[in-house]
């Protein structure tokens, strides 16, 4: 069972608003896909987890330095700057 | 178009003239398949080539870009509202690698937002139709860049596969297209969606064109930390064993043609019983990814913002839900959910296991044999609009999700029509081994 408490709990934590309407409509839909998902419960613990399909692990390189953005580069995409710097909206309350 | 076509007409009336010709098709198409059409720039390369200044393995070729891989210069939007005025600074290591090689980047192209459906209904920009019947979707995610090539609005054209998204829309769109195997082509500049399944993979409209430009875009790229550092080169090779997956789904009437064209070949059915922990294990997988790597759009960077600055919770909240569709707000939420303390363990840690089970079922099936063999989609293309429901959708991509789990190469190849709609055959092959898929291809092309 999926609660709509547990969908709004969900979209703060993932920091979505969302509207009454679609909160009602995900609730519905996550309670069908979720028991979707219950098929994995017959699946043993002793099975060991896959993170990643390649053997590949540590590539290093070369610690030499690089070029990277410019500074005008960096913040060509921002709605919002100032002296150089990225306007945010204020943390601290 | 073929390749082998086009450098005809190149021939006959200079690449200039062809082009232009390209572009107004592209102009006066129905099918919705360019975001962004670079006209300008395509038209001024196009004269560098027929000055004879545009060299390299694909010189003068028209080249199609979905629209999640980085053109710097170029809006790449990934057909969100959330990416709609982002100019990228730098180039995708696939696209450096087609610049390099004399490619003519005709355009972006449309599809599911941020990779996230299989008809890109989901996308800002609206529906990609099938070039075979405008009614019906021409498959996703990349659903643009399958519908360019086979409406000639493209040569060659790439496209991404996370879950089934290459395949998907080219056997809906009659044309091959190639899920590399995990690690051969850099995702460097690829927009992530869910790192560990996602690859970029050529789309074309023969095997040969395919696999040329598969040459150009492989290889090592130490910015992308998962890339294997081998490089490809086309050769045939020998498929004798050839096995046909049991447990995959198809409508009677895509059973029927694939069963026909499997008859001109000597095969054996494969059981893999695990498969059936693949969709659940996939979206889990590829839900969690998408929840931690879409938490960078936050209206402060780049992207969509939100003209008034409030508190950074509210402010943050607030432009993602403008920014992201349905869909995307969906694979969100369901992945932070998974991921989240209590369900952890349930959900995400389960989704691995079935993964280890998947990958061991296959490891053992391709001791046996060179290729294993499916149809690549349950359903012939479906009306627009069709299917409402989000679950029924995901099901969709029963077939396609088993071997970006397994992070194997795996190839659609068209094998014919059912009532007028193309139908396609999954060819899946071991790590590395694209040879012998496209090998076996030109073996299914032979009979067809």
């Amino acid at each position: 069972m999926v609660s709509i408490e547990d969908v709004y709990h969900v979209s703060r934590l993932a920091k979505l608003m969302i509207t009454e309407e679609e909160a009602e409509k995900f609730r519905k839909e996550f309670e069908e896909i979720l028991s979707y998902f219950d098929i994995l419960d017959e699946i043993s613990e002793d099975v060991h987890p896959t993170f990643n399909v390649l053997s590949i692990s540590n590539v290093f390189r070369e610690d030499a330095e690089k070029d990277g953005l410019s500074q005008s580069e960096a913040l060509l995409n921002s709605p919002r700057k100032e002296e150089g710097y990225f306007l945010g909206p204020k943390v601290v309350e | 178009m073929r390749i082998s076509e086009w450098k005809n007409i190149l021939d006959e009336k200079g690449c200039f003239e062809a082009l232009s010709e390209l572009l107004e098709r592209i102009e006066k198409s129905e099918l919705n398949a360019y975001i962004t059409v670079c006209r300008e720039e395509a038209l001024r390369l196009a004269k560098e080539y027929d000055r004879g200044n545009l060299k390299g393995k694909l010189a003068g070729i028209p080249v199609a870009v979905k629209d999640n891989i980085t053109t710097k210069g170029i809006r790449t939007t990934c057909a969100s509202r959330m990416l709609l005025n982002y100019v990228p600074v730098f180039d995708a290591h696939v696209v450096e690698r087609l610049k390099a090689e004399g490619a003519i980047i005709i355009g972006k192209t449309n599809m599911d937002e941020f990779g996230m459906g299989t008809t890109t209904e989901t996308s800002y920009f609206g529906v990609v139709r099938n070039p075979y019947d405008l009614s019906r979707v021409a498959g996703g995610s990349s659903g643009g860049s399958a519908a360019a090539i086979a409406n000639d609005e493209a040569v060659l054209a790439l496209g991404s596969d996370t879950g089934g998204s290459i395949r998907c829309p080219a056997s809906f769109c009659g044309i091959y297209g190639l899920k590399p195997t995990y690690g051969l082509v850099s995702r460097y500049g690829l927009i992530p969606y869910a790192n560990s399944l996602e690859q970029i993979g050529p789309m074309a409209e023969s095997i040969e064109d395919l696999a040329l430009l598969l040459e150009v875009i492989a290889g090592k790229d130490e910015r992308d930390s998962t890339n294997s550092g081998k490089s490809f080169l086309f050769r045939k090779e020998r498929v004798e064993r050839i096995g046909v997956i049991k447990n995959m789904d198809a409508s009677e009437e895509i059973m029927k043609r694939f069963y026909d064209v499997m008859s001109n070949f000597e095969y054996e059915e494969i059981d893999l019983p695990s498969l059936k922990y693949a969709l659940a294990s996939y979206y889990i997988i590829a839900m969690s990814e998408a929840s931690s790597n879409l938490a960078r759009y936050d209206g402060v960077r780049y992207g969509h913002f939100s003209p008034v600055l409030t508190s950074w919770s509210d402010y943050y909240s607030r432009v993602r839900a403008e920014g992201f569709g349905t869909e995307v707000k969906r694979r969100i939420m369901l992945g932070t959910y998974a991921l989240s303390a209590g369900y952890y363990g349930k959900y995400y840690l389960k989704a691995l296991r079935a993964r280890t089970l998947i990958i061991e079922d296959f490891r053992k099936a391709f001791a046996k044999f060179d290729v294993l063999i499916s149809p690549t989609m349950p359903s012939l293309p479906f009306r627009i609009g069709e299917i409402k429901d989000p679950l029924t959708m995901y099901r969709m991509d029963v077939n396609t999700v088993p071997v970006n789990l397994a992070g194997l190469p795996a190839l659609n190849v068209p094998i014919g029509f059912v009532k007028g709609l193309p139908v396609g055959m999954q060819v899946i092959g071991n790590h590395f081994e694209e040879n012998k898929l496209l090998s076996f291809a030109k073996m299914v092309e032979e009979i067809l």
